[in-house]
């Protein structure tokens, strides 16, 4: 009850500070605007802002000076104002970086960059650097990467304007680069990810005391594979799969979304009522259905689970691209330039290549973002509730569902309880970060039309 | 003028505007006095700041934007700088405001008396009953049909032109000492606008309320106002007493506004009746699904001429363009082209038969594909019809864009987006062109843009249709553009071809009673013609234009 | 207003189609199993008579359309079949198969009920939070209310509902014990007792759901603030607080019940990580347990469940919205 008691009076005592702030504030600039026409829900919320921050930094504060038990139990609000603070700081000279470095398109693009957005984009390409050089990378993946670039780059030289040939060929330069030096820096993740080491049960932070090894600091598994690796594995399998299966979605719904949507007719009528049934069933659950049919399949076939897995979950997120793509190509489509091109002769497929896409390409992205976000969470759902990504496989939501007994050790070996919110955190801060890009991409988008 | 008359002062006022985190200018400083009684029109393009300053006379700046100097002093009341209390209580009781569209602007979750007799209650100047009556007695006054029942309709019942003269009574509810009419009868028919105006004229003119008259209209200015200010991209040009104005404008850009409605091509000669017509409009009749839009339309068009389709909106003047170019088949009728029966259907067309027509549309920016440069937009026809590529291509585009008076090594690599809209319109034309046509279908290709670029347009048709001898449809709305450039006239109502002619004969009575009532709709640049029209039609005869049109 | 009843009735007619569609749907995803259901559910071990006794029992002999008709017709009676899992155990047991079987009804209607608990809970505390955020983010717009809400409701969204879950565990449960971090709900628990022990999960689905809410919210009544109607009124010099209840509400009903609907129904997604994770006795959990051990009757009621839910929140959601329309309620 005293919980409910001392919220009870902070709240009042805010709500005093509020008509303070705001009196002394009219006071002292003598009415200007800012203060004479506020009302007093603002000032609170000032006030209530200002409260939380000081609490804030007094909690961090106890947190770093007090004793262990104090300072255990505040370890983990600690570390995410710390994680807070760095982020930004990161994102803030990421941003920095991007407004001296690069072209001018990119230059001016940085400029205007929320620190969200900045946020976002680094911890994109930090996962799509711990997916790709989590193993040791083959020499075979820099020939055929060497054998690709060149030839885009003298295309690009060719038929590009200059700026966006230049462009292409510092990206293609810096990526050679980089598969270069990694290939002899070697794989980031220590062990292999189905590799058993000596010891099992390894208890996660590195402390001997409670049965922690240095050597493995998040511990081992039940079975002895190093739990550090397979988290940093996870990043390949989770986010690779997760990328696939989105890649499959719109293939499967773009396609049918613009022939429904350029075509029409019956054909636009069958599929448009088809995938209203099957948006009708909640895709969670029907993901869980088909998964367990596919489970009795699965074996009988000989082909592992995880590929139906993609095929189920493209299937069920294919229906939402369709119904964007369907609806991007109708705006498109009733557009005085298509008519202009069907009374000109055109054939169906310069309509829809050359005239159709490239409009599309803007809210496709968008939303290619967006459906990654939820085919990553649903992949992530389905392994933790343990009909997804099938072991031996390294995967977070498996990972997650393992180790969520160690949270109870928070109290006391607050390293030990991090492990599981390690792998949530993971699943987290990708899904995060893709959704502050694609937030800016719209807000970008809808700020430009007016 | 004496200080106690003087209702509005404004001096210097500036407004900014923010649009990526940066303040931008909207306004520059504008000075004016507006006395008691007083009707001042203000007059400028799209962009010219005109509304954004309306506003501001009102002590009202949208979301986003910001007054950043100066004074507007509303009877000796400072509104910059006033509490939002004291502004509040001059809102809606001595200032009121007309807006563009009613149809928005109205609540669709109430009735139209409720929201009428919502500032006198609020403002505590009379009982709801009796707002709800004199509501009643403003509808009458302002010829509204049914007044006793009307206020209990709510908006969508309602139609535009009814909608915007319960505005202005919702406006005049509180007897408010000035109002501002934000382009009150823009988006109406000419033959709706002109009720609308002789109805807001009465009633400022007979509650002695002071008004600013927004609008991009000189001719329809002309009736309104007192006098009259000019604005040019935040800039005041001038400002005059209207007849002073309208007879001796001093600025340059005043006299290029007032010089436009004189664009006049010279008649041509009768077409012989035995030519063979371009294109031969024959008993057609059509209808989108089963509502059948057009009645039995015929028309010809000969060679090297230009005809206006002219009606209101609704009229089926694009319908009957979308029937000649195939993409609605006609049920009855056919289309001929150089005495051949063309298929019905584009899809069954030939290529060259394609070619031979070409349109040019209304919206530049939705008829040009945002993502192809302005090279790729005409060399597309040029390609796909002529068989040229590479240089030869590049050639035939250059010798395009010098047609429309662009310069090739500039424009050839831009996106439309970097265009303005009368050099997008140039590009809709030079596609055309690029299929070397004999006949184009104009659809109301000036309509969107402001009348100096519209003009600049309307010449280039007409100097390219001496130089390739091309037979233009032009569909449009606007009579004055039809004066400029037609050779002959079809009137359409109700899918139906009124009346048609050479244009001469046209505007010359006698003619049909729609013509009529078309043509003298169409505001002229006389500050008396109004009131003479009123005189002429005499009173009653407008309430039966609304009942006609209904 | 005849012709909001006849709309009203389309869209139920359209409802009702859509349910029975999916029926099939399920229905014939199920029938796409491979072999021998019983083979599947006694392994490779049991004996051809066992196999065809458990055959007998679940009507597997008869074809595929008498079965569905007569696993329709027992569905909207509310006889959802029996489970298998019990039949499983029984012939393992050695006992006869027909007397060991537990009809599905009987096992998902309790769970059902703490579903709908745990539902409501979270209804109760996620639709006022959310409303008023979502009016004040979109009034103060652009402040940094509205970032911060912003970037909250955006983390949010994009966390995975057991990241949520296992966070508050840690801070309301393990590092300051405040409420028990599983909710061992039983029959015959006290209210406020069965209330602390919801409270957890229907916290975690609050997070959630008040994210999805509070952005929509704000989005729609930032849509309707931009109308014209708003700054005539405001132009009228009506106070802000009439206009917002006298203009806004009344044309706001229409998107904010839609946006509450549409979110309860994402609940039912939601809910069952959420059981998983606290080990809530709901449908949910059900549902993922009888998927683990291929329990296919159970798979399929659950499925059915949740799809009518789901179809009947996005069914209401419609509804309501016409209702409040004004252009509806009052035809030309």
């Amino acid at each position: 009850m005293s919980i409910w008691l001392q919220l009870i009076i902070a709240l009042v005592a805010i709500a005093a500070g509020g008509w303070v702030f705001r009196f002394v504030g009219q006071k002292v600039t003598k009415d200007a605007p800012l203060y004479r026409d506020m009302p007093f829900g603002v000032a609170f919320g000032y006030v209530l802002g200002a409260a939380l921050l000081v609490w804030l930094v007094s909690v961090y504060y106890v947190a770093r000076t007090g004793e262990p038990a104090v300072a255990n139990k505040y370890f983990f609000l600690r570390v995410a104002i710390e994680g807070f603070i760095g982020f930004a700081i990161i994102a803030y000279y990421f941003r920095l970086a991007g407004i001296y470095i690069g072209s001018e398109g990119s230059k001016k693009l940085f400029r205007s960059m929320p620190l969200t957005a900045s946020f976002g984009i680094v911890t994109i390409i930090f996962y799509a650097f711990l997916a790709i050089f989590a193993g040791q990378i083959s020499s075979l993946t820099i020939i055929v990467l060497a054998a690709l670039g060149v030839p885009l780059c003298i295309y690009a030289r060719v038929n590009f304007r200059a700026d966006a040939a230049k462009s292409i060929v510092g990206v293609v330069s810096v990526t050679l680069i980089v598969f270069i030096v990694m290939y002899f820096v070697g794989p980031l993740a220590p062990y292999g990810q189905e590799e058993i080491l000596g010891a099992a049960n390894v208890v996660p932070g590195g402390d001997p005391a409670i049965g922690g090894n240095p050597d493995y600091p998040l511990g081992t598994d039940q079975i002895g594979r190093d739990i550090l690796s397979r988290l940093i594995y996870g990043a390949q399998n989770t986010v690779g799969i997760a990328f696939a299966t989105t890649v499959l979605a719109f293939l499967i719904g773009a396609t049918l979304g613009f022939l429904a949507a350029t075509i029409g007719g019956w054909l636009d009528q069958v599929i448009s009522r088809a995938v209203d049934v099957l948006m009708a069933i909640p895709s969670l659950i029907f993901a869980l259905l088909l998964m367990t049919i596919a489970s009795v399949w699965a074996p009988e076939l000989g082909i592992p689970l995880t590929y139906f897995m993609v095929l189920i979950i493209a299937v069920i997120d294919s229906t939402r691209v369709f119904r964007l793509a369907r609806a991007v190509g109708l705006n498109i489509v009733v557009m005085d330039y298509i008519e202009a091109a069907k009374l000109r002769g055109e054939g169906m497929g310069y309509l829809i290549f050359r005239e159709i896409l490239p409009n599309a390409t803007a809210p496709l992205l968008a939303e290619f973002g967006l459906r990654f976000c939820f085919v990553f969470l649903t992949i992530a759902s389905l392994s933790f509730l343990g009909v997804g990504i099938q072991p031996p496989l390294a995967d977070w939501g498996t990972m997650v569902k393992d180790l969520a007994q160690f949270i109870n050790f928070a109290a006391f070996a607050p390293p030990v309880a991090a492990a599981p919110l390690l792998a949530a955190g993971a699943i987290a801060l990708l899904t995060v970060a893709v959704n502050f890009v694609v937030d800016w991409m719209l807000h970008k988008s809808s700020g430009l039309k007016e | 003028m004496s200080e106690s008359e003087l209702l509005l002062k404004v001096r210097d006022l500036q407004i900014e505007g923010r649009s990526d985190e940066i303040w931008n200018p909207i306004i520059n400083g504008a000075s004016f006095d507006l006395k008691k009684g007083e009707v001042m029109g203000l007059i400028g393009e799209s962009g010219a700041g005109k509304s954004t300053m309306g506003l501001a006379a009102m002590g009202y700046t949208r979301d986003g934007c910001r007054i950043s100097g100066g004074t507007v002093e509303f009877d000796g009341i400072d509104l910059v700088n006033a509490p939002a209390a004291v502004k509040r209580s001059l809102l809606g009781k001595r200032i009121a405001y007309v807006a563009q569209s009613a149809a928005a602007s109205f609540n669709p979750a109430h009735r139209l008396i409720d929201q009428h007799t919502e500032a006198p209650v609020q403002h505590k100047v009379s009982s709801k009953s009796d707002s709800e009556a004199d509501g009643i007695e403003l509808y009458r006054k302002l010829r509204l049909p049914n007044p006793d029942e009307i206020g209990f309709r709510y908006p969508h019942q309602v139609s535009g032109g009814q909608l915007q003269r319960a505005m202005t009574a919702m406006a005049m509810a509180c007897r408010p000492d000035l109002i501002i009419f934000d382009e009150p009868t823009t988006a109406l028919d000419v033959t709706t606008q002109i009720e609308v105006l002789a109805s807001i004229r009465e009633i400022v003119e007979e509650f002695d309320t002071a008004a600013i008259y927004i609008t991009h209209d000189l001719a329809v200015v002309a009736q309104m106002a007192d006098k009259i200010k000019v604005m040019l991209k935040g800039d005041e040009v001038e400002e005059a007493e209207t007849r002073e104005m309208l007879s001796t404008p001093k600025e340059d850009y005043t006299k290029s506004l007032w010089a436009v409605r004189s664009f006049q091509r010279p008649q041509k000669p009768a077409v012989h009746t035995s030519a063979t017509p371009v294109i031969s409009v024959q008993n057609v009749t059509a209808a989108y699904g089963k509502v059948s839009v057009l009645h039995d339309v015929s028309f010809d068009l000969h060679e090297g001429r230009t005809v206006a389709v002219v009606g209101e909106s609704g009229s089926g003047k694009s319908t009957t363009a979308r029937c000649i170019t195939g993409l609605l088949p006609p049920k009855q009728g056919h289309i001929e082209y150089d005495g051949e029966i063309l298929p019905l259907d584009y899809r069954k067309r030939s290529k060259t038969q394609l070619r031979q027509a070409q349109m040019i549309y209304q919206m530049a920016d939705t008829a040009l594909n945002p993502r192809k440069t302005i090279g790729e937009l005409i060399g597309r026809p040029v390609q796909f019809y002529m068989g040229l590529t590479g240089k030869q291509k590049r050639r035939r585009v250059d010798q395009l864009l010098e047609e429309i008076e662009l310069e090739p090594d500039t424009y050839y690599s831009r996106l439309p987006s970097e265009l303005s809209g009368g050099q997008k319109q140039r590009i809709g034309i030079a596609r055309a062109l690029a299929a070397e046509p004999k006949f184009i279908i104009c659809d109301e290709v000036t309509s969107a843009l402001d009348q100096l670029v519209a003009e600049g347009i309307l010449k280039l048709l007409a100097k390219l249709q001496d130089e390739l001898g091309l037979t233009y449809m032009f569909i449009t709305h606007d009579l004055a553009t039809v004066k400029s450039i037609a050779d002959e006239v079809v009137v359409m109502k109700d899918g139906r071809v009124v009346e048609q002619g050479p244009k001469h004969d046209m505007f010359k009575p006698p003619h049909h009673a729609y013509t009529d009532l078309l043509l003298s709709s169409v505001p002229e640049m006389d500050p008396d013609w109004l009131t003479n029209l009123l005189n002429e039609r005499g009173v009653d005869n407008i309430g039966d234009a609304a009942v006609g049109k209904m | 207003m005849a012709s909001i009843l006849r709309i009203i009735a389309q869209r139920l007619a359209l409802g009702l189609l859509t349910l029975f569609v999916v029926s099939i749907v399920i229905f014939t995803a199920v029938n796409l199993l491979p072999g021998d259901f019983a083979q599947a559910i006694l392994g490779q071990g049991a004996t051809p008579e066992a196999i065809e006794a458990i055959r007998n029992d679940l009507g597997l002999n008869d074809p595929p359309l008498t079965r569905y008709m007569q696993w329709l017709g027992g569905a909207i009676q509310g006889d959802l079949g029996n489970s298998f899992a019990q039949a499983n155990f029984a012939s393992f047991a050695g006992t006869d198969t027909g007397s060991g079987l537990a009809s599905v009804a009987s096992q998902v209607a309790p769970r059902f009920e703490n579903t709908m608990f745990l539902a409501g809970v979270t209804a109760m505390i996620a639709v006022p939070i959310a409303v008023t955020l979502g009016v004040l983010a979109a009034l103060y717009r652009n402040s940094i209310f509205d970032r911060a809400a912003n970037v909250m409701t955006l983390s949010s969204i994009s966390s995975p509902e057991f990241f949520m879950a296992y966070v508050l565990i840690l801070f309301l449960a393990v590092l300051n014990p405040i409420l028990p971090s599983l909710s061992n709900i039983y029959e015959g628990m006290d209210f406020s007792e069965r209330l602390t022990k919801t409270l957890l999960p229907a916290l975690t689905l609050t997070l959630v759901v008040t994210a999805h809410m509070m952005r929509m919210t704000r989005a729609a009544i930032i849509n309707l603030l931009a109308s014209p109607y708003i700054e005539m009124a405001r132009l009228k010099g009506i106070s802000p607080m009439r206009v917002i209840v006298k203009h806004a509400l009344p044309n706001a009903l229409a998107p904010i019940i839609n946006v509450i609907a549409l979110n309860l129904a994402y609940l039912i997604t939601g809910v069952v990580v959420v059981e998983v994770v606290f080990v809530y006795p709901g449908i949910g959990q059900l549902f993922v347990d009888s998927v683990k051990i291929r329990d296919i009757p159970v798979v399929q009621a659950c499925c059915l469940i949740f799809a009518a839910a789901y179809i009947l929140l996005n069914l209401m959601a419609d509804i309501l919205s016409i209702i409040s329309n004004p252009r509806l309620r009052h035809p030309k």
